[in-house]
């Protein structure tokens, strides 16, 4: 059975008729017990599963998931990755992620096809260009790339936008960031399953928690419709839906769970190697290698688990994108998509203890956990295998909600989850 | 587009209405002391429920408050009513 992947290794199964290929993960059924229980199958979930095994050494680990790995918010997203945030805080996490995508084809084995073709934040007017040099230079500071485009270099970069002298939010220039870029987000789920079982962990698909096993207010384990599986500790990711779980768990959590739409078109020539975000309408896109435009937009306006989209919001997105490119006005849509998303009052995750002991939680990230995904498996392994915060994840645990050290992303760099 | 039911307008588009916050959460009594966890639960956390959704709305147009029960997840209307009825 061949099981890494390299030039030799697809030359030589070639020549076999591809017969060799190693299953990319096994399908266990659940063991009485394991160490660490880690509940969602997304790419957090995944994630800190191969974190766990690799960076702390622990070998008995499960990822229980409802569904299919990467069937929610992971498959469903609009595959940004980036790390143009303001604080110091934000910038550590979310630029930790950046750098760990940059290494994450190598490190398992897998092509999560990180295209880092760089993001641009549209400033359309010059109030908004003053907004823009400040979102740079805390950027700078805080050590991730960025720079300031004026019109013209917004304009070399992406000539489909919307330049005429008649248009309603005019370009004055752009934050960039060349470091940023889009993933393959199915690819991110399917290279950590992949790591992290061939480092030993169980994934458990159709697998779905109803509730957990408490013994004197300390978790022990989770009831799951494979029966009861015992645990050391359980971490629970998983995005939309952290809600029900801390219902079912006995902890409560200061979140809104929103639909998040997505629309994707027919194929067209290239038309765009960027990705482009207006503030202004909320609305972003970029073109996939396949040649569609990957479109997103803003929140919807009401808190839902309904996993569909609704006129109002489409309308809003949609027109922001028109008004960002007119060219795009006659280009179809093939697909459109909701998926659930977890949203925090200050718009920063949830990294820390649930509240029940031997309950761990990462949620909250709102409409861009995508980026995340490596950072917020590394620092929750962390978290789970030690019991303590690594330092970029102590100031993201909840208790910020008591103490008031939010950290107010919406306010501060203006986006929206 | 969806059409909510306002108690005082009746059925109108759901883009003439604001989603304010969940119901039956009272303001702490601040005569007293307040400990900072029960501000964090009254300011920040919620129930966030899958399914039957008891929530505050505002009608904009015209500018009343009331209680609406939603389902989260098919987005039913379960029932609507003004603010000093208790439902029956």
């Amino acid at each position: 059975m061949t099981r890494h992947f390299s030039t030799f290794s697809v030359i030589r199964e070639g020549l076999k008729g591809h017969t060799g290929w190693a299953p990319l993960w096994r399908s266990p059924a659940p063991k009485d017990a394991y160490d660490i229980i880690i509940v969602g199958g997304g790419g957090h979930g995944l994630a800190t599963a191969y974190y766990l095994a690799k960076n702390h050494g622990l070998k008995n680990i499960a990822v229980i998931e409802k569904g299919w790995l990467g069937g929610g918010n992971t498959g469903r997203n609009t595959t940004v990755i980036r790390s143009n945030y303001f604080y110091p805080e934000s910038t550590a996490l979310y630029d930790l992620s950046v750098r760990l995508y940059e290494g994450l084809s190598k490190d398992i084995n897998y092509n999560v096809m990180f295209s880092q073709r760089g993001m641009m934040v549209l400033a359309h007017s010059d109030a908004e260009m003053e907004m823009a040099a400040r979102t740079v230079n805390a950027m700078q500071l805080g050590g991730a790339d960025a720079e300031l485009l004026d019109a013209r270099a917004v304009q070399k970069k992406a000539p489909v936008l919307n330049f005429r002298d008649d248009a309603r939010y005019p370009i004055h220039g752009a934050i960039f960031q060349g470091r940023g870029g889009t993933g393959r987000h199915d690819a991110v789920a399917w290279g950590y399953a992949r790591a992290a079982d061939r480092l030993g962990v169980d994934i458990i698909q159709n697998c779905e928690v109803s509730g957990f096993l408490i013994e004197g207010g300390v978790c022990k384990g989770v009831e799951t419709s494979q029966g009861l599986i015992k645990a050391g500790r359980v971490g629970v990711a998983t995005a939309g839906h952290s809600s029900d779980l801390a219902a079912m768990g006995g902890y409560k959590l200061p979140l809104h769970s929103y639909a998040l739409q997505a629309f994707v078109t027919e194929a067209i020539k290239p038309f765009m190697d960027t990705v482009a975000f207006s503030p202004m309408t909320g609305s972003y896109f970029s073109q996939s290698d396949k040649g569609g435009l990957v479109i997103g937009g803003g929140l919807d306006r009401i808190p839902s688990y309904g996993q569909r989209g609704n006129v109002p919001v489409q309308e809003t997105v949609l027109s922001g994108i028109i008004d960002m490119a007119p060219a795009l006005a006659k280009v179809k849509l093939l697909r459109h998509w909701a998926g659930i998303v977890d949203v925090s009052p200050d718009s920063s995750p949830l990294i820390g203890p649930s509240g029940t002991d031997g309950i761990f939680i990462n949620c909250g990230w709102g409409t861009g956990g995508f980026k995340a995904i490596p950072a917020g498996g590394y620092l929750f392994a962390h978290l789970l295998a030690t019991g303590t915060h690594h330092d970029i994840s102590r100031p993201f645990d909840p208790d910020r909600f008591q103490t008031g050290h939010l950290i107010d992303e919406a306010s501060g760099s203006g986006i929206a989850h | 587009m969806q059409q909510f039911p306002c108690p005082f307008c009746g059925l109108r588009d759901e883009r003439e209405f604001h989603f304010a916050g969940e119901a039956g959460k009272p303001r702490p009594d601040t005569t007293q002391p307040i400990s900072d966890a029960d501000w964090a639960k009254y300011l920040f956390y919620c129930a966030n429920a899958k399914g039957a959704s008891h929530e505050v709305w505002v009608h904009t147009t015209c500018q009343e408050y009331f209680v609406m029960t939603r389902d989260t997840v098919t987005m039913a209307v379960l029932g609507t009513h003004a603010l000093h009825e208790v439902p029956a």
